[in-house]
This record gives C-alpha cells, structure tokens and sequence, in this order.
C-alpha cells in the first residue's frame, strides 16, 4: 500500500497568553520526506506531537486530513530524541515492544525483529540488556523499534540529536536507506542534518509563527557533505534561522 | 572471581557477628552486670539449644502470621496502588484517607483488633498487613504515577488501551519503586505480628518473650528475640532475591561488555 500524505489545516498553538502559531496550514506529500526547524521554543515539537496527537500541555487545535482518506490510526510511528528503550526488555524485546505491550510476540514478529536488528547491524546485540549498548547502538536500536511498526508514516522529534557527529552522519545514511518510499517529517535543531536528508524543508518563524519552505539541494539523499551546493545552502538556512530574532 | 564474593557475602558479616557477641561478652565480665538483665551469650546460645522445641512450635505460629501478612498486605496494597493509578474518582477520595490513616499509631490500633477478631492468628496476620499495605501501596502508587512521558507517548502511539498501559508499561516501570517499598514491608513485617502478640494472645515468639520475662528466664527471652531477628534477616534476604529475579537487568547493570 502506497503511503499516504498529510494535510495539516487549522493548527494553532497558544502557550499561556502568547499565541506561538495560528491557523497554519501544511501538505506532506506522501513518500517524501520533511524537515522541521524553527529556534527553540519556535513549537515544532509541539506541532509534531499535535499531528501525532500526543498529550499536549498547552491549548492547541489541528485538523488532520490523509490524501487517501483513511484514518491514521494504526499507520503511523513515533521516534523521539531519547531512544526511549525500556530497561526490562532486551534489545530483540525492545524492537518489538509494540507486540509486547499489545499481548504476546509471535514467532513472527521475533523473525521480523532479528531482520530488523541485522538491518541496523547490531545482530551480535540481540540478547544485551540495553544498559550494555552505546549511545549511538541504542538510537539503532530505537530506529529498529520504529521500523517494527511498519507504519506509513513516521513522526521523528530530534531523533539524532542525542549523539556524538560522527555517529550521527551514519545514522543518517542508515535512516534514509530504510524510511525510504515512507511518508517521514522529522524536527530538527540541525540545519546539515535537514539539508542532508529532507525532500522539503519547512521552518516555523515569526511570531505568531508561520511555515517557510526553503530550497533543498539537487540530489538524492542522504546527499554528500563534500557538495558545494550543501554547504551554501546551509549558509542560507542558518541566515533564515537568524532572521527569526533580528526580523 | 568468585573468591571475594564469597568474601563480601558470607565472611565479613559473620566476622562482624562474632565481633559483636564478643564485645557483649566483654561487658559482661567489665561490668558484671547480673545475669537476669543481661545474659551471657552462651547461656542464650545453651537456651537456643535446649529449648528449641518450644522455640519452634512458638516460631512456627509467628512465621505464619508474618508471611501470611506479608502476602495479604502486598496484594492489598498493589491493588491499592493500581486502582489509585487507574481511576482519578478514586484518587481523590482514598488518597487523603489513606495519608490520614498513618497517623493512627499501630499500637492504639492493636486492643481494638483483638476486640474485633478475637485472640488467634486473625488480628496479627491482620497487624502485620496493616504495617505494611501503606509503604507497598505509597510507593507503588508513586513508581506508577511517575512513569516517562516518553513511553507513554509510545504506547499512545502503539494504540495501547489505557488497561494495556497500566499493566504493560506503568507496571514495569514502576518496579524499582515499588521494591524499595516491599524492602521496607519485609522488614515491618515481623513487628505487626509482634505487636500483635503482645496486646494479646496465647502463642508465638512475643507471647513467649512476655512469657520468659515474667518468670525471669531471660535466657530464654534473648533466645526468642534471636529466632525473631533470624527471622527478620531471612525475610529481608528472600524478598531481596525475589526482586532481583524480577528485575534482571539491574543485575547485568554490574557487567557490562564493553
């Protein structure tokens, strides 16, 4: 089944008194990947956990439209900044957790997790605690948990940012292979990682905050960081981000 | 390896043991306390040994009460803890009534349950439960409350049933919390039933110790002190390895690969 695409109308976000955005609108072409950014505080996370529809602590409002008309339910992953792996499962646990949490893994689902964790090569980590793991090991192994999910659409709030830069170049590559032809918006603090992986990239500036789209770079991704074109764009969005607090 | 655990497990504590019976010898013969108040370690240790068929039958009906209330109060209290987790109605009336009743001390609350239930095993086993429901529910109630945001948020997204997350996610969450709690009721356990046998009753290791003690067989009263402290330490030790069963991955924390 082909992924579906998004179509955000009507979000708003008021924190206390100050309103961070108001009826905002947004398409996510399905297959394609976005990229987030926006300062901190800017709300971004807050508009991936609406379309998620996580708890929020704030008032808010969203309507949500999928391009083929079904409901969302049941075709969507979360991948957050903290690998979120809980202490009680081992890693192979920790990949298939949804069928954990819902009852009883299946034989099934154990074969699908040990493809998963080959996947991301941590094969030789199936039966650690993930206590044992590094911190970029365990991100993998969060990616696995996502993946498991099989859903169409995935929702990544910083999923990378918790790890060293060299760690992080890899996790790229690796999640670009195998969210490839899914519908994916991630946040990010990080313009290269958005200009390395995003199809589109939209930042929330002003106040009250609208989305800008910006130019990605020609190629296919995860694109090289030797490209000249990579590095003038970031110039660009880092002067766009800028903006936001001289404007 | 396995030479210094040995070490750390067994030697050591039993080092300390004989250092102190060996510091109360020494304050015996320093200041020649009389022997009605303070016996020698070898008369408790002759009294362990000569009347240990009454110890025992007397032990017998204390590790009853102790473990069945051990079990009873653990069971009420997670129940408690769940139910007070699950249900917001709840919450607000029980949990005031429950802080409130920690103020009524344990002893006032003994000559009443022996009114209610009589002299037998009922009102200990029931003493003992009420000692230690409150820790077991108290901290369970909290490990519950104070689970991650972030796995919630999970288990929102895996479409959990608010049922599924309390007993697959909460639950789990909250077992380091929650032992600290049962640690402290292994503990607690063995002074309900006490208590209980002091108010009133006809057997078991306070009734015997009330007992010695109006006949001045002191012996015999540090004696049964000494099976109740066994008694305390074997609990703690058996609920300790429970726990760590339950939570293996606290133990392979120690050893990590790399």
């Amino acid at each position: 089944m082909p992924p579906p695409g998004l179509i955000v109308r009507e979000a708003s976000l008021t924190f206390g008194d100050r309103p961070l955005f108001r009826a905002l609108q947004a398409r996510f072409d399905a297959g394609s990947w976005t990229c987030l950014l926006g300062r901190s505080g800017s709300g971004k996370s807050s508009l991936l956990r609406m379309i998620a529809s996580l708890r929020l602590p704030d008032n808010h409002h969203l309507e949500l439209e999928t391009s083929d008309g079904a409901p969302l339910k049941g075709r969507l992953a979360w991948m957050a900044q903290h690998d979120l792996l809980v202490p009680w499962h081992r890693v192979i646990g920790n990949v298939m957790l949804s069928a954990h949490w819902r009852g009883r893994p299946t034989a099934q689902d154990r074969q699908r997790a040990e493809r998963l964790l080959a996947q991301v090569g941590l094969t030789d980590k199936t039966n650690r605690w993930p206590d044992e793991l590094s911190g970029g090991q365990r991100q993998r192994v969060a990616l696995a948990r996502t993946l498991f999910e099989d859903a169409s659409i995935v929702l990544m709030d910083e999923p990378f940012s918790a790890v060293d830069a060299i760690t992080r170049l890899e996790l790229h590559d690796l999640a670009s292979r195998l969210l490839d032809g899914r519908t994916v918006i991630m946040v990010t603090h990080d313009p290269l990682e958005a200009l390395r992986l995003a199809d589109r990239i939209l930042i929330l500036q002003g106040e009250p905050a609208r989305l800008v789209s910006m130019p990605v770079p020609e190629g296919r991704r995860p694109r090289p960081l030797d490209s000249s074109e990579l590095s003038h764009r970031q110039a660009e969005l880092v002067a766009e981000l800028r903006e936001m607090t001289h404007g | 390896m396995a030479e210094p655990r040995v070490w750390k497990r067994w030697v050591r504590p039993l080092l300390a043991l004989a250092v102190l019976v060996a510091i109360w010898q020494l304050v015996l013969t320093l200041t020649g306390v009389p022997r009605y108040i303070l016996p020698s370690p070898a008369a408790v240790a002759s009294a362990l040994i000569e009347q240990r068929e009454l110890l025992a039958r007397h032990a017998a009906v204390t590790a009853i009460e102790i473990v069945a209330g051990l079990i009873g109060g653990i069971l009420l209290g997670l129940t408690t803890a769940l139910a007070l987790a699950r249900f917001r109605a709840l919450r607000r009336t029980l949990l005031p009534l429950l802080l409130i009743s920690q103020a009524i001390p344990l002893f006032a609350l003994a000559p009443i349950l022996m009114l209610w239930l009589g002299y037998g095993l009922g009102p200990k086993i029931l003493m003992a439960m009420v000692i230690i429901y409150f820790p077991v529910a108290s901290t369970g109630y909290d490990g519950l409350r104070q689970t991650p945001q972030g796995w919630l948020d999970l288990a929102r997204t895996f479409g959990l049933s608010r049922r599924q997350q309390l007993l697959k996610v909460q639950l789990p969450a909250a077992l380091p919390s929650l032992a600290s709690g049962l640690r402290m009721a292994a503990s607690a356990a063995p002074i309900g039933a006490v208590i209980g046998e002091w108010v009133g009753s006809s057997q078991g290791l306070g009734y015997l110790m009330l007992n010695a003690n109006a006949r001045l067989q002191i012996d015999l009263m540090f004696a049964a002190l000494v099976v109740l402290v066994i008694f305390a330490v074997l609990l703690y030790f058996g609920v300790d390895a429970a726990l760590r069963a339950a939570m293996p991955w606290q133990q392979d924390r120690m050893t990590p690969d790399q």
